[in-house]
């Protein structure tokens, strides 16, 4: 064992140990946590630095031992699992920076600190794992350590919520066991190949690996808030900000968004979905998620509500992009995983500034919220208009990819999908804007807060206006080698084989 | 060398009984005395698990008397885990159970509970049908003596339900082995199995001892007597009714299906279906009747009677894949379920009742207490990892392979009924309480609270080291014999 062998260990190890200490430090140890939390996820962010620069040059980072019979525990760094490892490290870093200005002196810190490292300890383990078998491992870990976040504020409305995510994600769990099971005792393994393993087996027995690609994308769809199984996730905004944040923008929904992803290219294979007659159903139910979630956004008044529909809506590009089955179409769709991501997160962070400092939580009470918080509403203004797609920011080049693809791969009705989710996307979002921006304050906030010389506390104001940035310059040097559309570039022309 | 010796074997049957007397006559240091008991049993049982591991299957003559005419001890792979799997949850349990009856000083539950821990290791080794029926009477015996150890009106009563279908359930099984050796002249399994053949009187011998096995190991619909009996025992008890003494008339039935039972293959097929569709039915039903309770430690008791149907589950599939995986649920359900007694006993303490909708804050006062609850029933559900997921998964697998995915399907109703049922009792433990309420004085011994977390622990590191336990499985291939 030499080290390239531990690294992806030491990756999930990080944040677990983080996890455990946390738990055990007294509620009133602010200090140490912080520094704990800081420290830890920076060294992460270096480390995986240092894994970017050895998987593109070729380095293989696999940790690997025997779990059952047959079956191995496998944690490998690949290009695919690399991009979200990244997206998770960074906005790890970050929202724990928000995190800590936003529950600054509310009590059960050290819980709740405790089971957010847990969560990004499962978030990297299902972006490191390399079968089926360590991603259920990770995914249903996941399920669990999310369930304490959400019921955080632990009042009875809270516990509803979480009863209704819980019923919904671990149904989907029992739904990914079967199919992984189902799909271990035809195959005898679970490992994911680039290019994918399917086709290399006995193909007489085609309905049965349908079967275990519906069984897949139910427990994988859950996750990913596919409609009709996405209705747990307006429910699941009764959790803190800094939570919301996470699991719309990294953890949750894109672990299943991920997993989908990777059963598509890296067990069933592009091209023999393609044959199964796989793909089109997938882009069909991706599409009509994207265009009724929007529209269903229209009609919320609760902030939260409407970014929670929009995240709806947003994951399927991905999983639409996959679908469509042309490079293009995937490079824009892997890399809306990471667009779509950074720019959520913008919202999410903003929305939970509003309430935080004005006591706001409903559009109708954003009126000239603008000039109170100009910094604060300029984040969520660039984040609002790289969710339309304006160019040059990160979304339009998700949008650009997808639509350039749907041509190529002869599929052009979804340019109108595109289309209307833009324009919808355009009558939600800028509606928001504009009350924001050019209404005057209709007298006194809800609940106001002075936070010295800045409009926030500078721990709530500063993450916001870096994930910002990112989505303008994620759009801007996209094509800078090392950007999120490089790499998904790198990725795609591996799992299609240019 | 002293760690050679085959006497070993023997002192994990005398060296219990030895500290039940020496506990049962000199009351002044009872708790000192059977914790050294306690350490030396253990201590055994690791020597003898290392003799195994490294020298394979071990026999031991008592008297140099061999079989048929003396009694002879035998230990393989299945009956070195059930004893491990005793020792951990026994060691366990005398700890707690030290800060449990701390203000007892001359408590009776001390020499009862080593007598009730020499007769299961003693039923492990066994390997003739008589013996096993010793055995097994002693557990019965002393498992009801504890239960009415609590003296309540409700425990009395529990205690003697439990006594009677106790005795009925012994009395199918001796009536059974009577018929056995007035058939073929002996009492050895071993040598059983090489006379034994499909007669009528074979099918009432069957008949008789799968019954009072059934009664005795509490499958639906012959469940009644469990609930109130492992609800109203002191917790230790529950912990050790529910981990090990249900598990011990089950391995009999077990064994004797496996070695001595000489069915067809269509028979075995016919009557593992039966077995495995009362299994599926305990799993439905426990599972509701679990969801359905207001107390934590009836909620446990009915869990009990829904994990037991797991155990069935492997009589249809009767291929080697199933036995493991019964053997693993085995050890992972003894853990986790001592840990969730555990922790029901912390909260018992703490609060002073055990009503779940009265749980508000319970993550706060008693954060260890929870997180062991929590992760005993995250091995319940079978989620990852844990070694209840590796159970599960073994047995999934085993029921695909083996053509009857309808068994797979009702694991996983079980495993979301209990994720139900267990986060029923999360989601009340996580709700804030209203200021007005007074806080909780009573705070609970520190080795109470870390011992259930331990054994949840040990739930989840049963997870890991599968490969590991697996091998074990495979020491004198005790499931070869369903290979043919």
């Amino acid at each position: 064992m030499n080290f390239d062998n531990w690294v992806p260990l030491l990756i999930v190890i990080i944040p677990l140990f983080v996890s455990v200490f946390i738990f055990t430090l007294a509620e009133d140890k602010t200090k140490t946590r912080s520094v704990l939390n800081i420290g830890a996820s920076l060294f992460s962010l270096g480390l995986v630095g240092f894994i970017l620069w050895g998987v593109s040059s070729g380095h293989h980072y696999e940790t690997r031992f025997s779990f059952l019979p047959g079956l191995d525990f496998v944690l490998r760094a690949d290009s695919l699992s690399m991009l979200f490892v990244t997206l998770s490290s960074a906005l790890w870093m970050l929202t724990t920076v928000y995190a800590i200005g936003y529950l600054e002196g509310s009590p059960h810190r050290s819980r709740f600190f405790g089971f957010f490292s847990l969560c990004v300890a499962a978030t990297l383990g299902v972006a490191l794992a390399g079968n089926l078998i360590t991603f259920l491992l990770f995914y249903e870990l996941l399920t669990l350590a999310t369930y304490p976040l959400i019921v955080h504020r632990g009042t009875i409305k809270v516990r509803r919520a979480g009863r209704i995510y819980l019923m919904y994600t671990l149904a989907g769990g029992a739904f990914l066991l079967l199919g992984t099971v189902l799909l271990y005792s035809i195959t005898g393994t679970l490992e994911f190949v680039t290019g994918g393993f399917l086709s290399a087996f006995d193909s007489s027995n085609h309905s049965l690996l349908i079967l275990v690609f519906v069984l897949l994308m139910i427990g994988l769809g859950v996750k990913a808030a596919i409609i009709p199984l996405h209705g747990w996730l307006p429910h699941s905004m009764v959790a803190p900000a800094p939570v919301s944040s996470l699991l719309h923008a990294v953890a949750v929904v894109k672990a299943g968004a991920f997993g989908i992803v990777r059963v598509v290219y890296d067990v069933f294979g592009i091209e023999f979905s393609v044959i199964l007659g796989l793909t089109l159903p997938l882009a069909i139910i991706a599409s009509i998620t994207i265009i009724y979630a929007s529209i269903r956004a229209l009609f919320q008044d609760g902030l939260k509500a409407r970014l929670a529909y929009s995240t709806v809506s947003q994951v399927s590009y991905i999983i639409l992009g996959v679908a469509i089955a042309g490079p293009l179409a995937a490079v824009g769709g892997v890399v809306h995983l990471v667009h779509q991501g950074v720019t959520k997160i913008t919202l999410f962070f903003c929305a939970g500034n509003f309430a935080e400092t004005l006591g706001i939580h409903n559009i109708s009470q954003m009126h000239g919220v603008g000039r109170r918080m100009p910094w604060t509403m300029t984040a969520f203004t660039i984040g609002a208009l790289g969710m339309i797609g304006i160019p040059p920011l990160a979304g339009f080049i998700s949008k650009w990819y997808l639509g350039l693809g749907a041509l190529e791969a002869g599929q052009a009705w979804v340019l109108w999908v595109l289309a209307g989710s833009s324009l919808l996307n355009a009558a939600y979002f800028l509606p928001i804007l504009y009350v924001a921006w050019f209404k005057k304050p209709r007298g006194d906030w809800p609940a106001e807060q002075k936070f010295g010389k800045y409009e926030t506390s500078l721990l709530l104001l500063v993450p916001p206006l870096i994930t910002a940035l990112f989505v303008v310059l994620l759009g801007l040097f996209a094509s800078l080698p090392f950007s999120a559309l490089a790499w998904s570039e790198f990725i795609i022309s591996k799992e299609f084989l240019l | 060398m002293l760690i050679d010796s085959p006497h070993w074997i023997i002192i994990i049957i005398l060296l219990p009984i030895l500290g039940s007397v020496v506990c049962f006559l000199w009351r002044e240091h009872i708790v000192k005395l059977a914790l050294a008991t306690a350490v030396g049993t253990v201590t055994s049982v690791g020597v003898l698990s290392w003799q195994v591991i490294t020298n394979g299957v071990q026999r031991y003559e008592l008297g140099a008397w061999s079989a048929p005419l003396g009694i002879e001890l035998y230990l393989d792979g299945l009956s070195l885990l059930m004893l491990l799997v005793t020792a951990i949850v026994g060691f366990a349990i005398s700890i707690y159970a030290s800060a449990y009856f701390k203000d007892d000083k001359t408590n009776i539950f001390w020499p009862l509970w080593l007598f009730l821990w020499s007769a299961l290791n003693a039923l492990f080794v066994s390997s003739d049908i008589f013996n096993l029926f010793v055995t097994l009477e002693i557990i019965g015996l002393s498992a009801v003596a504890l239960v009415a150890l609590s003296g309540g009106a409700n425990a009395i009563t529990a205690a003697m339900r439990y006594l009677l279908v106790s005795l009925l359930g012994s009395m199918l099984y001796l009536m059974g082995v009577a018929l056995l050796y007035h058939s073929y002249g002996t009492v050895d399994m071993v040598l059983l199995s090489l006379r034994t053949e499909m007669t009528p009187t074979m099918w009432l011998i069957m008949g008789l001892m799968t019954t009072g096995l059934l009664l005795k190991t509490a499958l639906f619909p012959l469940h009644f007597w469990l609930p109130p009996a492992h609800s109203s025992a002191p917790v230790p008890v529950s912990a050790v009714l529910s981990a090990l003494v249900v598990k011990a008339s089950f391995y009999i039935l077990w064994r004797l299906w496996i070695v001595v039972f000489p069915l067809a293959d269509h028979a075995q097929a016919n009557l593992g279906f039966i077995l495995g569709l009362l299994g599926s039915l305990a799993i439905v039903w426990g599972g509701f009747q679990a969801l359905r309770q207001t107390r934590l430690k009836l909620l446990i008791a009915y869990s009990t009677v829904m994990q037991i149907g797991y155990l069935f589950l492997a009589f249809p599939l009767a291929n080697v894949m199933g036995w493991k995986a019964t053997l693993y649920f085995i050890l992972a359900h003894a853990v986790a379920k001592t840990a969730m007694f555990m922790a029901a006993g912390n909260i018992l303490i703490h609060r002073g009742h055990d009503r779940i909708a009265d749980f508000y804050s319970m993550a706060q006062y008693l954060p260890l207490t929870i997180s062991a609850f929590a992760l005993s029933g995250i091995s319940l559900m079978g989620l990852p990892p844990s070694g209840g997921f590796i159970a599960k998964w073994l047995l999934l697998e085993a029921s695909i392979v083996s053509g009857q995915w309808w068994w797979g399907l009702v694991l996983i109703v079980g495993g979301l009924l209990t994720g139900a049922y267990v986060f029923k009792v999360l989601g009340y433990a996580f709700i804030q309480e209203d200021s007005s309420n007074e806080p909780y004085p009573i705070g609970i011994s520190k080795r109470m609270e870390w011992m259930a977390l331990g054994m949840a622990l040990l739930a989840i590191v049963l997870g890991f080291i599968a490969p590991f336990i697996l091998r074990i499985m495979d020491i004198g291939s005790p499931f070869a014999e369903v290979l043919s």
